[in-house]
């Protein structure tokens, strides 16, 4: 199967099964989870369904596209049921049957994991799914997500879309994961790989990119006050993964590393909570939209 | 007629480290409140898969016990009028109760007549208190980590999806937040059956069985147990043992079937924690070893299910473990790039403790602490170079990759780094040591350099804490430093090493003043690691099984030997085996509380009357003779002397009066009792002793 028959099928099983097939978030992130389709849509009593791939980019993952498991970008296949359905743990197998891994010819395995992601002040319970023992999915049960209690747990479904497609085209290096007939995944991103590479350990200017984590921050600041929960979170995200592409530089000590992630923390933290007293004075819309189609 | 109640709680996969666990509270939650509702039983099954946690109650009452209540009433000469008729006071006291006349009666309480009542109350039926207390059982299992799902109100590990409540073969009914309560369990997720009708308890073990799922743990461990020693015999194996690894497959799976695998040749080339650790911590795979235990390129690992297609799982496994060791090797052969003295440096950038500065900063202590160490036990030039040597290359294997990657290689991989940049094996095997150790009951470090190191980086972790105030409380002692300072008595003890440890409290202290700078009462923060070690060594010495008098009398105040303390200890238990011990103790113990009140120990020899100059002239002689044999430490020759005194002692105290109105009389006599105290006291407190 190739790499984009992987992606389709699984964003089509999913809209099948209820789920907004949306895009990826046009803001660097190092996770799916922190494209606002999850993080903001979270909070709250608020219903939501939603599938999407998201590019995440892990700075200090970078290795030249030297290394066959470890990439600076990966693809995450995103999958957010808010509130997490009674069946969920069968829908989710029956994704995998989708693209033909049948659970009797494997050993699938729900292997406890707690995720934890303190930048967001987000935490939750789960696991990885293992399939014959390699990693392919985080199965998360939403607690807290911007230090705030989830009013309604969601399940998160975090799909690496790299692993399964080594697996089902038996490589064992990514960039020779076969894209479509024609391309393989090196094709496409080896120079990507190798420039991002040598920016974020060599080239980085770091005295930019500090006073760049200072505006960022500042404008957040300022759009919070005016009470712009949207803009104001793209800068939170903004000031992430400036503070990544700083750590992989090795620009950041210890105690500022601290300091740093408190700051993008309390940002997440208060764009959280705005987030959810906003939306509880549009009274919360989409409640009384799924209160219509009960009717 | 005695019934059989199955309770299955259905769950999606639970940790493994939880199950036990919660296991054992179900059980304890349904004991209680059966012993509450007084309903006997004979047996109460327990079983345990990822998915579901089972209790089957054998043997229990139909119902409740009968009770039969005794009411006290009004007194009887209120509670009837003048007729004999019942006063408002005893009609209250009926309508209360909801009884009439015919259930009361009267009887004698206090010398005064009361109306009584007795009230048969039936007992209720087992049924009816099920159905009133499941949900409370399942609610109060408590997990270290708990979480809420669907907007229910309870937590639990992970969801509860289904319950199963069979009694005999009907179904017993409960509420709890809406989830499915009825007599249809689930078998193994993709080889059983979704809806398994339970008809009857007994038949429920079998039932899931035929639905590949084995609830009895301990068959589940046997399996797993057999069938991978089994595998591995083939290949002229054996497993390592690890039961710990064994109980959490057993608690991951529901049908077990063990699979072994092959490791590429190239890969064994590595240090064998390097393939052991990603293995295990990531994995669970079994490592298989020779008969020297030796790595053999194999791993057993258990499938959750059966054996269809098991080389695709196999092949599945070997590719996994393939690139994760390739990983391991990518990490170490990268790391050997440079030797690990060059490591050191990165130190700066990692902080041991908030206020206590960087690891760099630690290595710099732990280093002058291990000469110091080195210089008071005369361990001589080389032992104290490689102490030295290992000190400042023991934290260095914490800022490498595979480390980074496998927290739980340090230490080894400091070992073998150290190996490979041509350390010299002492120096190699020391970095390894510094950790030891780990836990009560592990190995302690075999070489005197790694003695030296285990102990000081302890210490400077125990006196750094202490100096910012962190210590133990209680249950609380999040930083180990309990485990770290039985460590440090550990291996003095063991390495009979003479060290002071009031010496080298003063120099840890010292050091993190000049070093870091770091500012601190003193006094204060030694004293309260004194009464620290001191509580330590009370506690080992007791679980040793010496007597705890004993322990008080050689554990004085001041503690600073610790090996000689034991010796003391050991030879003071056989002395006091000797028939005379007791009279001796006794005469001592009237030295002792008199010593107490001397003002000094100066004892005028013109002030002495004739009765008192037998005592005097008997220790005269003794006391050299007394220290000499301390000095040998030959504690037991020295108590001997000391009993010598005995006589003269008992002879004094029958003709003199210590305490008499002459001021300067009275206090040279009880300087001369503490004169004989403080000798005593070199050895050990003997007034301590329970005669």
């Amino acid at each position: 199967m190739y790499f984009q028959d992987l992606m389709l099928k699984l964003l089509d099983y999913w809209g099948r099964e209820g789920c907004i097939i949306s895009e990826p978030h046009d803001v660097e992130v190092g996770a799916g989870t922190m494209n606002p389709n999850t993080f903001l849509r979270s909070l709250g009593p608020e219903p939501w369904k939603v599938v999407y791939i998201e590019p995440s980019r892990r700075p200090a993952d970078a290795r030249y596209g030297e290394n066959p498991n470890r990439v600076y970008q990966h693809h995450q296949l995103q999958v957010i049921l808010k509130p997490s359905p009674e069946e969920v743990q069968q829908m989710y197998l029956d994704s995998l049957r989708e693209i033909g891994i049948d659970p009797l010819k494997h050993d699938i395995r729900f292997v406890e994991d707690n995720w934890e992601a303190p930048t967001l002040g987000a935490w939750g319970l789960g696991w990885e799914v293992w399939l014959d023992g390699m990693e392919i999915t985080q199965f998360t049960y939403f607690q807290q997500v911007g230090s705030i209690n989830c009013e309604t747990e969601s399940a998160e479904l975090t799909y690496g879309l790299e692993r399964i497609a080594m697996y089902l085209q038996d490589v064992d290096n990514i960039f020779d994961i076969q894209w479509n007939k024609d391309f393989t995944y090196g094709d496409i991103f080896n120079m990507n790989e190798y420039e991002q590479s040598v920016y974020s350990f060599e080239k980085a200017n770091v005295d930019t990119l500090k006073e760049l984590f200072n505006i960022y921050e500042r404008e957040a600041n300022s759009s919070l006050e005016e009470n712009l929960v949207m803009p104001t979170y793209d800068y939170v995200l903004k000031c992430s993964h400036t503070f990544n592409v700083l750590d992989a530089r090795g620009a950041v000590s210890v105690s500022e590393r601290t300091n740093y992630l408190g700051r993008v923390r309390n940002l997440a933290r208060r764009v959280a909570s705005k987030y959810i007293e906003k939306r509880e004075d549009m009274g919360y819309p989409l409640l009384k939209k799924e209160g219509q189609k009960d009717e | 007629m005695s019934k059989k109640y199955l309770i299955e709680i259905g769950t999606e996969e639970l940790p493994a480290r939880d199950i036990n666990h919660a296991l054992e509270q179900f059980k304890k939650n349904m004991t209680k409140l059966l012993k509450e509702e007084r309903i006997d039983f004979e047996e109460i099954k327990v079983y345990a898969t990822p998915r579901r946690l089972t209790l089957i109650v054998l043997g229990l009452d139909e119902r409740q016990s009968d009770l039969v209540e005794k009411l006290k009433g009004p007194a009887k000469r209120i509670a009837f009028d003048d007729e004999g008729s019942p006063t408002k006071a005893l009609m209250g006291f009926m309508r209360g109760q909801g009884i009439d006349i015919s259930s009361t009666y009267t009887e004698d309480f206090k010398g005064e007549e009361y109306v009584y009542a007795s009230i048969s109350k039936e007992g209720k039926s087992i049924e009816a208190i099920l159905k009133e207390s499941m949900a409370g059982v399942i609610k109060n299992i408590n997990f270290p980590k708990s979480m809420k799902w669907g907007g229910k109100n309870i937590r639990f590990s992970r969801p509860i999806r289904w319950i199963v409540s069979l009694i005999d073969t009907e179904v017993l009914g409960f509420e709890l937040e809406g989830i499915p309560v009825s007599n249809i369990s689930r078998g193994h997720r993709f080889l059983g059956a979704s809806n398994i009708e339970i008809k009857n308890a007994d038949d429920y073990v079998e039932l899931l069985r035929d639905n590949y799922v084995i609830v009895d743990q301990s068959e589940r461990r046997d399996i797993i147990r057999y069938g991978s020693e089994r595998l591995v015999k083939e290949k002229c194996g054996n497993l390592q043992k690890d039961e710990e690894l064994l109980e959490e497959i057993t608690n991951i799976v529901e049908y077990p079937t063990p699979i072994i695998g092959r490791i590429k040749k190239e890969y064994l080339e590595l240090p064998a924690d390097v393939i052991i650790t990603p293995m295990k911590e990531h994995l669970r795979y079994f490592p298989v070893l020779d008969d020297k235990e030796r790595l053999l390129p194999y791993f057993v690992t258990v499938r959750n299910g059966d054996e269809d297609h098991i080389e695709t799982v196999i092949k599945g496994n070997e590719k996994v473990l393939g690139a994760r060791l390739e990983d391991a090797k990518f990490f170490y052969m990268d790391d050997i790039k440079k030797p690990l003295e060059d490591y050191v440096e990165e130190l700066k950038n990692i902080v041991f403790q908030d206020k206590l500065g960087t690891l760099y900063d630690k290595t710099k202590r732990i280093e002058k602490l291990a000469v110091k160490i080195g210089e008071s036990l005369e361990v001589g030039e080389e032992t104290e170079r490689n102490a030295s040597r290992a000190a400042l290359l023991s934290k260095a294997d914490l800022v490498t990759k595979l480390v980074g990657e496998f927290a739980e290689l340090q230490g080894k991989m400091g070992m073998e780094y150290a190996k490979v940049s041509g350390e010299n094996e002492i120096v190699s095997l020391a970095i390894l040591e510094q950790y030891l150790p780990r836990y009560s009951g592990d190995y302690l470090p075999t070489t005197t350099a790694g003695s030296i190191l285990s102990i000081a980086d302890k210490l400077d972790t125990i006196v750094g804490l202490f100096s910012i105030n962190i210590h133990p409380t209680g249950s609380q002692d999040p930083f180990g430093l309990r485990r770290k300072a039985l460590g440090i008595i550990n291996i003095i003890l063991d390495k009979k090493l003479n060290v002071s440890i009031d010496e080298l409290l003063e120099t840890s202290l010292y050091i993190y003043v000049d070093v870091n700078g770091i500012a601190f009462d003193y006094n204060k923060v030694k004293d309260d690691i004194m009464e620290f070690f001191k509580g330590r060594i009370q506690n080992m010495f007791i679980q040793m099984g010496i007597r705890y008098d004993i322990v008080d009398a050689v554990v004085g105040s001041d503690i600073d030997d610790i090996y000689d303390m034991k010796i003391k200890a050991d030879k003071l238990t056989r002395w006091l085996e000797n028939e005379n011990s007791s009279e001796i103790l006794t005469a001592f113990k009237r030295v002792a509380n008199l010593a107490e009140k001397a003002p000094s120990d100066h004892v005028s020899k013109e002030l002495l009357t004739e009765d008192e100059i037998e005592l005097y002239e008997k220790y005269n002689n003794l006391e050299d003779k007394i220290e000499a044999s301390i000095n040998k430490k030959e504690y037991d020759e020295a108590l001997d002397l000391l009993g010598s005194l005995k006589d003269p002692i008992d002879k004094y105290f029958d003709k003199v009066m210590v305490m008499v109105e002459d001021e300067d009389l009275k206090n040279n006599r009880l300087s001369l009792l503490k004169k004989i105290y403080d000798t005593m006291r070199e050895i050990c407190d003997l007034s301590k002793i329970v005669n």
